[in-house]
């Protein structure tokens, strides 16, 4: 089996599995949701870095920094403002004044 | 390091951002899920930190710091009604990830890449650079920067298509004959046009979708980043995200009636408009009610069911929405809310507001729980929806928004309508509930006059 069609398998069957995980979310909870995905999408982090800190060359390390930047700023951003999301959503019956 | 290592802890990631994707299906989980998904970044992040392909730190802590401090301030000083706002400048910065990383490994190994490869690339640049720059414009409407009415104009549609045919088209060129750095920065530029002429041409209250849209795009883009680089989490992550904004794209679409390749092709400009033509007839008066008759209808409600909009985040309306419904409640009434799919700019916009003002979230009903209940309910009391309120989109075939589920809020006895004024904006799709004779309609600032008929009503005591 080549890899390629190794990759596309991971990644029909993570489609996959998260469109029917994903589809049990409320409407509820769909902003939360989006910005979690977002914070999640940060993992493009993980390329980043290596493009930013192998050394390559100038503009690899500039483009690098610049992109490590932008997927951290969704990675801690995305998370933090998720949780801040999740802590309105007050319990029945249990009002915060 | 050993590459199995990174790729354990890769694998491991990968499944702790499925389950803590599957704890948001109840806010009660909802954060232990949060965590779940940080500590899976946590893994991935720190394993490829020890990666032996790291020889220098110094731009990486340079680029963590500032985003941090970014993120950070982005995350706690934003308020809840910007939240459309943040998500999409959020997508942006995803996509100009994306599409540097795809730069800098082009530019490094142009000549050398593999037709895989170069195909993966080639799609991480495009999708990532589409994603940035219709993000930026989809921010730049929501935030009042660039026009928020849809701008359209005859060729949108053709010069649209062969934009991004030509984009493939270049791409395609590429995986044969990869040294050609001309042509590759030229499919950047096209991407980067794409994104643009993509967005403009979309109204305010289509932002849900395409904010939904660019959400799958992100994602794709990450994905085809994991492609390029060989990369499983990076892979499983983008499909994620990827899936996410397909399901949002479909919920929004089916909220709306339109189908989907309706919004994949970009034909949500609605040059007809969904009602962005001017009102049909001539306009019938619509009277303006005083508060003291609301007032005096309110009082005596034994239930009200309030319909946010877009007008209730634009006013900042949620923290009086609440004070006036406690007040009722307090009175003996039954307040609910009826929250439809894309009412705001984004999906679940209204639950985050309402739930920021201490409103239990089992009192947020979706429009399928509680549609039947308008016939039974005193007073429906729509706080700045519009479109999500007309009756037309059920029996007019005229209607541009003939089909779309909307709200029965007309069936309740008495129809309270808080509306900035007769004439607002550019959402211009004449609403015979604001003409039914059990409607009252009250002009100005929907959080003025909420606040004014909560002082009222306290005063008046029980």
């Amino acid at each position: 089996m080549s890899e390629w069609i190794f990759w596309l398998y991971i990644f029909a069957f993570a489609g996959l599995v998260g469109y029917l995980v994903i589809s049990g979310v409320p409407p509820l909870l769909h902003t939360p949701l989006m910005s979690t995905t977002n914070a999640i999408s940060g993992i493009s982090l993980v390329g980043s870095l290596v493009t930013a800190g192998a050394d390559y060359n100038l503009t690899s390390s500039l483009l690098g920094v610049v992109a490590v930047t932008c997927a951290t700023i969704n990675v801690v951003g995305g998370f933090l403002i998720t949780d801040r999301m999740l802590k309105l959503f007050s319990k029945p019956g249990d009002r915060r004044l | 390091m050993s590459t199995s290592f990174t790729e354990i802890a890769y694998f491991v990631a990968s499944l702790l951002f499925i389950l803590g994707l599957r704890d948001l299906r109840s806010p009660e989980t909802g954060r232990r899920g949060v965590r779940l998904a940080e500590l899976a970044m946590l893994i991935a992040v720190s394993a490829t930190l020890l990666h032996n392909h790291l020889v220098r730190y110094d731009w990486i802590i340079a680029g963590v710091l500032v985003g941090s401090v970014i993120g950070v301030a982005m995350a706690l000083f934003i308020p809840m009604t910007k939240m459309p706002e943040r998500i999409a400048l959020s997508h942006s910065f995803g996509g100009l990830a994306a599409a540097l990383v795809g730069v800098a490994e082009y530019s490094r190994q142009s000549a050398t890449l593999g037709s895989g490869k170069m195909a993966a690339l080639g799609f991480e640049v495009m999708l990532g650079a589409v994603t940035f720059t219709g993000s930026l414009i989809a921010f730049g409407k929501l935030q009042g920067l660039v026009a928020e009415r849809p701008l359209t104009h005859r060729f949108q549609n053709p010069l649209n298509f062969i934009l991004i045919g030509a984009t493939v088209a270049a791409i395609g060129y590429l995986v044969l004959q990869p040294a050609q750095p001309a042509l590759f920065y030229g499919m950047l530029g096209m991407s980067f046009l794409s994104g643009i002429l993509l967005v403009l041409p979309i109204g305010g209250a289509d932002m849900p979708v395409v904010i939904s849209l660019l959400n799958s795009y992100a994602g794709l883009a990450a994905a085809a980043t994991g492609f390029a680089l060989s990369n499983s989490v990076l892979i499983v992550c983008g499909a994620l995200d990827g899936a996410s904004g397909f399901f949002l794209s479909i919920v929004m679409s089916k909220a709306m009636n339109r189908s989907f390749t309706n919004i994949l092709f970009g034909a949500f400009g609605r040059e007809n408009g969904n009602g962005r033509e001017p009102a049909r007839s001539a306009q019938k008066s619509l009277l303006g009610a005083t508060i003291g008759d609301a007032l005096v209808v309110l009082g005596n409600a034994r239930s009200v069911i309030v319909v946010p909009g877009f007008g209730m985040a634009a006013a900042h309306a949620q923290h009086a929405v609440r004070e006036l419904a406690d007040l009722l409640e307090q009175r003996g009434c039954v307040v609910k809310y009826a929250v439809h799919p894309v009412a705001g700019r984004m999906p679940g916009h209204m639950n985050v507001l309402l739930a920021e003002a201490n409103i239990p979230y089992d009192h947020l009903y979706d429009i399928d729980a509680i549609n039947f209940e308008f016939a039974g309910t005193d007073v429906a009391l729509v706080v700045g929806a519009n479109d999500v309120v007309n009756p037309a989109a059920k029996h007019d075939p005229q209607s541009p928004i003939y089909g779309m589920p909307v709200l029965n809020a007309e069936e309740a006895r008495t129809v309270i309508v808080l509306k900035r004024s007769m004439n607002p904006g550019f959402a211009k799709i004449e609403n015979e509930l604001f003409l039914r004779p059990n409607t009252m309609m009250l002009f100005g600032d929907a959080r003025t006059t909420l606040v004014e008929l909560a002082g009222r009503l306290r005063e008046a005591g029980t």
